[in-house]
């Protein structure tokens, strides 16, 4: 790192960027290896060490008490005091202090403001005041886009320039391209812990991003073009919120037809997990209709939803879809354990229940010692495979997979898609959601893309990445030019180039692909 | 990732805001006492005396006159409070009503006592008050010192009674009230120093432990007790008592005066301290790292405040101040028996609780509830009607309400009972 320089330190989710500079910033202890500032080596114990060194870090979660001013925070661990060893507090330096850093910085935050009813555009600001008057001199902003809208994000580059023009160095890790090509000096890109490269932001985001990605893979998956039915799942103006109370899904128009496979493709958080979840009747529905086959099922039990003949594959696998500590045999039977001939009266019937498991476990291919192995000691691939087993041992009218290949290897991510495209091809409805842009184009027959809540776009599989891509970014075809001007340039006009950043993201490629072998 | 710009939805209240909910309690309330009290309050005066006797200055009014006017007074308060008046209006508002309303109570249950008795002095009830609050007031500040660095202090009443025997105990060996007092403080360190090491260091569950803690300190006190201090009490279990202190000045104030400035040193210890925590806890340093590590360790830490060695010193100061609690009975009341203490400390907790984890707030909680205590003992000594079990049953209800959120926003520091992990 120079003084004055920005860095931007690029990888995908996972890829060790966080790890790396809370190495830096004295929270983990390194293994191997050592830092050097000015050319001495550093040695950490703690992040008072990292601070005393002029290293400063704002986290991905904000260390901020919620319940304090933002004087408070600022001070908290550097407290100026009076009256000797009773140590009052001088909240009025306090108060200057933070007066003077958001003045010279352009930094605007009240220091009497409590933290917790600031949005989160101002209390990453207070972040970045905290570590300024600690007289930083090297700033690490962890994912600092991640939680903003794109104002927030375009008021935040403007800080990063006016704290470079100060001579302070930054550490910028983001995985989306177009900020880095906005501001980065130089460019570092990590994969799976290791640098694989450095860059200019002058790199092409091709470039950029294979070096993030590796060798991209085209997933191909073998199948007939499809044979579309009558409509199976109809959505209709669907209005659901996340946990936050925030509107996820705004206005939602969706069909899925027998024997086709619809394709949900978009950045994530755009609303996809709330659509999924509305529909299986595990999120209050706010406004809308779902409807499954002629009969309107919004407002009914998950429990119902699945007897309609719906089958469920649930994006966190660990979390929703299996029970770690149950056998094999007992995860492929959660959804009729208490029907016959597994269950009869209060008695589960374990013979048919293991006899069934040996089956399923032979059909579908599951690596795993015995029936009745805890399924968590199973790989991720073969944990995948008893849920698709066992949603798809129904008779299905819809199969819904969220994310089913996350985390997967390649072989399981074949038998995976295979199996997918056989149920379409007996006729069920597919509605397949994924984050990952291969996966959604090999294997949808439609794909509808959606961005912040709403599907803004409903295309063919045979569409052209980049389009796709830029209507996850929320650019219709008709404003594309417009926006792609502005990734370049510096100063186009506004509204594109707050989009900017954004149209980064859809350009990584599947991880899971090649890295896992 | 994307944040859609679409605001947070509105919760709308409608008509029944939480204030107009509390004018239609305390209307209710009023319109009872005023009707109930002032129908069951006879026409004899009821006299409430500036002294210690029957005799002297006092207030008196009207039993049946005074039931209704206070009753009224009350049910105007909450009609003020349904017609929609401006919010901060409300914790005066509730005041006053809930003070007319026990007024109320009090015209009715005086003028209605038999003759000879139909009176109360002033005096006694405030001192009856203090004293029993005492023992809160300590253990509740024990709580707010551990709870407001992130650990759950359930062990308050085996503090308290490991307090108040080691106090009697080493008073009785030493004779001297002051290494009594030492005693009772180390030994409610003791109490904590076993609840700091398990939660803190190897992160065992703080409620269970407390629990178990207080357990301990029924079945060791109670063994000690039963073997050694009934063995030979004037040995081991006759400690002197502070005196009675009067202080200048403020002894000579009407009422107060009396009541509260001739007393032991407990009791201005216990006051001192409220104070001495209020204001450390909110203007400096110490206080300021205190409640960060309550309420996000995880940023106190990545500041470089030592998030542990901050919790093992409040858990301890903690056990000190809850040792002096105990030792209130033991070096100024009774001598020790066994389970003395007999769930002062889960009223303590209480307390905190009803406090809303402030020194301050923990003090006017302490002392309500030693005034449904104090009442309790009136009502039986004038041979009033209503069981004494039924204030008994007050703070606890008060608690309840206050805990389920129906008397403000009750919220306890944010990482209590949360072990932290480095890393």
């Amino acid at each position: 790192m120079e003084p004055g320089e920005i860095h931007a330190l690029l990888g995908e989710n996972g890829a060790g960027k966080s790890t790396l500079m809370n190495v830096l910033y004295g929270l983990y202890h390194p293994d191997e290896g050592e830092i050097l500032v000015d050319g001495a080596p550093l040695r950490l114990k703690g992040p008072s060490d990292a601070i005393a060194a002029g290293i400063g870090m704002v986290h991905q979660h904000f260390m901020l008490v919620p319940v304090f001013t933002v004087a408070e925070n600022v001070m908290l661990g550097a407290e100026q005091v009076r009256g000797g060893i009773a140590g009052f507090l001088d909240r009025r330096r306090a108060r200057r202090e933070v007066a003077e850093v958001s003045q010279r910085y352009n930094l605007r935050v009240d220091p009497d403001a409590v933290i917790e009813d600031l949005p989160v555009g101002i209390q990453q600001r207070v972040e970045i005041v905290k570590a300024l008057t600690r007289d930083v001199d090297l700033l690490i902003l962890d994912e600092p886009t991640a939680v903003l809208t794109p104002q927030e994000t375009e008021e935040l580059l403007a800080v990063m320039r006016s704290l470079k023009a100060a001579g302070k160095s930054i550490v910028f890790i983001t995985h989306k391209l177009g900020e880095v090509k906005a501001i980065a000096d130089r460019i570092t890109v990590i994969r799976r812990g290791r640098t694989v490269g450095t860059a200019s932001p002058t790199a092409s985001r091709d470039e950029l991003a294979s070096l993030m990605v590796g060798r991209s893979v085209r997933l191909t998956v073998d199948k007939q073009p499809a044979a579309a039915g009558r409509p199976i799942l109809e959505v209709a103006g669907l209005v659901v919120d996340d946990d936050r109370q925030v509107r996820a899904v705004d206005g939602v128009d969706l069909t899925v037809h027998a024997g086709e496979v619809l394709g949900v493709a978009g950045v994530q958080g755009n609303g996809q997990t709330e659509l999924i979840e509305a529909i299986m009747g595990l999120r209050p529905v706010l406004a809308g209709t779902v409807t499954l086959d002629g009969e309107q099922v919004n407002g009914w039990s998950t429990k119902k939803v699945l007897r309609a003949g719906v089958g469920y594959v649930p994006e966190d696998r660990s979390v929703d879809g299996l029970v770690k500590e149950f056998s094999v045999a007992e995860n492929l039977v959660l959804d009729i354990y208490d029907r016959p001939p597994f269950g009869r009266g209060l008695s589960l019937q374990p013979d048919a229940i293991a006899s069934s498991a040996r089956e399923r476990i032979a059909q579908f291919d599951v690596r795993t010692p015995s029936a009745d192995a805890p399924v968590g000691t199973l790989s991720g691939g073969n944990q995948q495979k008893v849920i698709v087993a066992r949603e798809l041992s129904r008779p299905l009218k819809l199969f819904i997979a969220a994310q089913p290949t996350r985390g997967v290897d390649v072989g399981s991510i074949e038998f995976i898609h295979s199996r997918v495209i056989r149920e379409r091809d007996v006729g069920t409805a597919v509605l397949v959601v994924s984050s990952e842009l291969d996966e959604v184009i090999g294997l949808a027959d439609r794909i509808a893309v959606m961005y912040r809540g709403r599907v803004i776009g409903i295309v063919g599989p045979d569409t052209p990445r980049e389009e796709i891509g830029l209507l996850m970014a929320g650019i219709t075809p008709d404003a594309a030019p417009a926006a792609e001007s502005a990734v370049g340039a510096a100063s186009p006009a506004p509204k594109a180039q707050r989009r900017a950043p954004d149209a980064a993201t859809p350009a990584p490629v599947g991880p899971g692909s090649e890295d896992e072998t | 990732m994307a944040v859609p710009d679409v605001a947070v939805a509105q919760v709308d209240e409608g008509f029944w805001t939480r204030t107009r909910k509390m004018g239609a309690v305390l209307l209710a309330l009023g319109v009872i006492s005023t009707v109930l009290f002032g129908a069951l309050a006879t026409d004899q005066q009821a006299r409430f005396t500036l002294s210690e006797t029957e005799g002297g200055a006092a207030l008196e009014i009207n039993g049946t006159i005074g039931a209704i006017l206070f009753g009224v007074i009350t049910a105007a308060a909450g009609a003020a409070l349904l017609a929609g008046v401006p919010k901060r209006w409300l914790t005066v508002l509730l005041g006053v009503g809930l003070v007319g309303f026990v007024l109320s109570f009090l015209c009715w249950q005086v003028s209605a006592a038999p003759e000879g008795r139909n009176f109360m002095p002033m005096v006694n009830m405030v001192r009856g008050t203090f004293i029993l609050a005492l023992p809160l007031i300590f253990g509740a500040l024990a709580g707010v010192l551990c709870e407001r660095s992130g650990v759950v202090n359930v062990a308050i009443e085996g503090q308290l009674l490991m307090g108040a025997f080691s106090g009697a105990l080493f008073g009785s060996l030493s004779g001297s009230v002051w290494v009594g007092l030492v005693a009772a403080a180390i030994g409610g360190a003791f109490i904590s120093l076993l609840l700091a090491v398990f939660a803190i260091r190897y992160l065992v569950d703080q409620v269970v432990m407390g629990i178990v803690l207080n357990l301990l300190a029924v079945g060791v006190t109670g063994f000690l007790y039963e073997r050694l201090m009934q063995t030979d009490a004037q040995k081991y279990n006759s400690a002197p008592r502070f005196g009675t202190w009067e202080i200048p000045l403020l002894s000579d104030i009407p009422v107060l005066g009396p009541a509260l400035f001739r007393s032991n040193l407990f009791l201005y210890l216990g006051l001192l301290l409220v104070l001495v925590i209020h204001i450390a806890l909110f203007r400096t340093r110490w206080g300021l790292r205190t409640r960060a590590v309550g309420e996000h360790p995880t940023a106190a830490d990545t500041l470089g405040v030592k998030v542990l060695r901050v919790r093992y010193r409040n858990v301890l100061l903690a056990g000190v101040v809850a040792g002096i609690g105990g030792a209130s009975y033991t070096l100024a009341l009774y001598s020790f028996t066994k389970n003395m203490i007999g769930g002062k400390g889960f009223i303590a907790l209480a307390a905190l609780i009803f406090g809303r984890w402030s020194p301050t707030g923990a003090l006017l909680a302490a002392l309500f509830f030693g005034f449904a205590d104090q009442l309790g003992t009136y009502l039986g000594a004038i041979g009033s009607g209503i069981p004494s079990q039924f204030l008994a049953m007050l703070p606890y209800l008060a608690t309840m309400l206050a805990v389920a959120g129906l008397v403000g926003r009750v919220r306890a520091p944010a990482a209590d009972g949360k072990p932290y992990i480095k890393g």
